[in-house]
């Protein structure tokens, strides 16, 4: 599904944030991607949903080598791969409904094929009652569910959550982690950053660790 | 492949419990009968200010050209005027009589192509001519004061101008042809000044339009970088992205074209009343003798509204243009 060889990535004329990564996301798969701060996680899933590209070595996203893709080819892509950040990225200026629907609407669908889907997609996560509530007046756990709920909308291939329970009370942490452990069970392969040992330590998955720009793999 | 319509009744959702079930009803949600809130949020300060600088640019422009207009028609009537004569003048010789030699003239000229007309002024013309500057009850009769033939012309442009001179020299001692070229020349090129540098303000106002609007799209990139990064992530085209920025800049640009265009239409309009009803006024009476009537007609309120959909329009293509450069920048990097 995603495959690194020899990957290397640096910002500019800066060091190599990233050295000879190496490693494959199966379908289906789940796996931790973890290391100290700092150590380029978060550069990591940059690469993996095509928001950078490798200096050097060789990536592939979905059987396509990532070098010679166009800015056009770039869209489809990442309508394939569902995105989670720490910092939930929503619109302040939409609705949770209207957030939910963004990846539908930029494609352009029309609202009344989509909205029972993303109302259910809504209850799924728990946030029936906030359809129309915005942002700012959501709590942590609702904005990091809207963020999640946006990102499997499209039900992508593959999942990327950037250190989903770092702004989360463990209760709720654990109760993402059954969501995402749920969303794996339905088809979804799931790459988790965080450097939470004890969230880690509840799954017996696969653990990519990130050492000062290098991987090792802990299977 | 996941299936979110199947979750409806798994028993592992991890999130039913909080849920309860009890949404709101599935017709109240989505957009609403307002449709789809606009990507790009529409309401800023930023956005206001864009409004009122483009309305100020379109008001200007509107004028400017309102102007030029003005002008051009007056000068293009004087020209038409002055065009519609000339003038033969007839210098006393000492020995011949002026009689003669005036309805010489005036024989001369009728035979010629394209006259209409022609006719000796008489002395009580000629002396109302010089009253201005010699003043009244001044006996001219011992001065040798050139006697005029005015000559009106039909179709000025049939009429040798070179030949009736050859032949006036021929037959009419001391006679010579005014044909005011100097002044029709003269007043051309004021015509043309005054229309390049009309176009020029305009020219440079556009300009400066498109670069504020350029400088606005940055701004707006700027402050909706987080706008631009989700919709990058959640797979927009950045045909997308560009569109949802033009719709927001068209629409600022329309306003902002409608209250300067509008404020300029209705100074002409109001130019256009005032005058209507200040035709005694001294200031009135001579602008319409100078400028002809104070209306800019209807190309003018035509190329106003021209102007207010131009600058709507550019405004939605420079915010265009500068947001894909800004996402060509992002896909590059």
């Amino acid at each position: 599904m995603i495959r690194f060889e020899n990957v290397g990535l640096r910002y500019g004329v800066g060091p190599e944030v990233l050295r000879d990564v190496s490693f494959h996301i199966p379908p289906r798969s789940f796996q931790f991607l973890t290391g100290p701060s700092g150590a380029g996680k978060t550069s990591l899933i940059r690469l993996m949903f095509l928001s950078l590209k490798p200096t050097r070595g060789f990536m592939s996203a979905f059987g396509k080598d990532v070098s010679r893709l166009s800015a056009t080819d770039l869209p489809a892509l990442r309508r394939r791969i569902g995105v989670v950040f720490q910092d939930f990225r929503l619109l302040d200026h939409l609705t949770t409904f209207e957030n939910v629907a963004l990846p539908l609407r930029v494609a352009g669908k029309e609202e009344a094929d989509y909205r029972t889907d993303v109302i259910e997609l809504l209850r799924w996560v728990g946030l029936g009652r906030r359809m129309h509530a915005y942002p700012p007046i959501l709590s942590g756990g609702e904005k990091q569910r809207a963020a999640i709920a946006r990102a499997l909308i499209t039900q992508p291939e593959l999942l990327l959550a950037d250190e989903p329970t770092g702004n989360v009370d463990p209760p709720l942490a654990r109760r993402l982690l059954r969501l995402f452990l749920e969303l794996n069970r339905l088809g979804t392969s799931v790459v988790i950053a965080t450097h939470d040992i004890g969230l880690m330590d509840q799954v017996d998955a696969r653990r990519l660790i990130l050492v000062d720009g290098h991987l090792e793999v802990s299977e | 492949m996941i299936r979110v319509r199947r979750r409806k009744t798994d028993a592992n959702d991890p999130f039913a419990a909080e849920d309860h079930r009890d949404t709101d009803s599935g017709s109240e949600v989505g957009f609403g009968g307002s449709g789809p809130s606009p990507i790009v949020p529409s309401r800023s300060v930023a956005g206001r200010a864009l409004v009122v600088v483009v309305a100020i640019m379109t008001f200007l422009s509107c004028l400017t050209v309102g102007l030029v207009m003005l002008v051009t028609t007056a000068a293009g009537d004087w020209q038409a005027d002055i065009a519609r004569e000339i003038t033969i003048q007839i210098r006393p010789i000492e020995g011949q009589d002026m009689m003669p030699r005036l309805e010489a003239a005036v024989r001369i000229a009728e035979g010629q192509p394209g006259v209409r007309s022609a006719r000796a002024l008489s002395e009580a013309d000629n002396n109302a001519l010089l009253e201005p500057w010699l003043g009244s009850g001044l006996s001219l009769d011992a001065l040798p004061v050139p006697r005029l033939v005015v000559v009106t012309l039909g179709d000025a442009e049939s009429l040798d101008v070179e030949r009736l001179r050859t032949a006036l020299k021929a037959d009419v001692p001391g006679a010579s042809l005014d044909d005011h070229a100097m002044w029709t020349s003269q007043l051309a090129t004021v015509a043309r000044s005054v229309i390049a540098s009309g176009m020029t303000i305009v020219v440079l106002m556009l300009t400066a339009l498109v670069l504020t609007i350029v400088f606005a799209t940055r701004a707006a990139i700027a402050s909706n970088a987080q706008v631009i990064e989700v919709l990058h992530f959640v797979g927009a085209e950045n045909g997308f992205v560009a569109r949802e920025f033009q719709k927001h800049f068209l629409l600022k640009g329309l306003i902002g074209g409608l209250i300067g265009g509008g404020a300029a239409l209705l100074a002409f309009l109001a130019i256009e009343v005032a005058a209507g009803s200040a035709r005694s006024s001294t200031v009135v009476t001579q602008a319409q003798a100078l400028l002809g009537p104070l209306s800019i007609g209807l190309p003018g309120y035509l190329v106003a509204v021209a102007i207010i959909f131009a600058v709507a329009i550019l405004t939605a293509v420079a915010s265009r243009v500068a947001v894909h450069r800004h996402l060509s920048g992002l896909d590059q990097r």
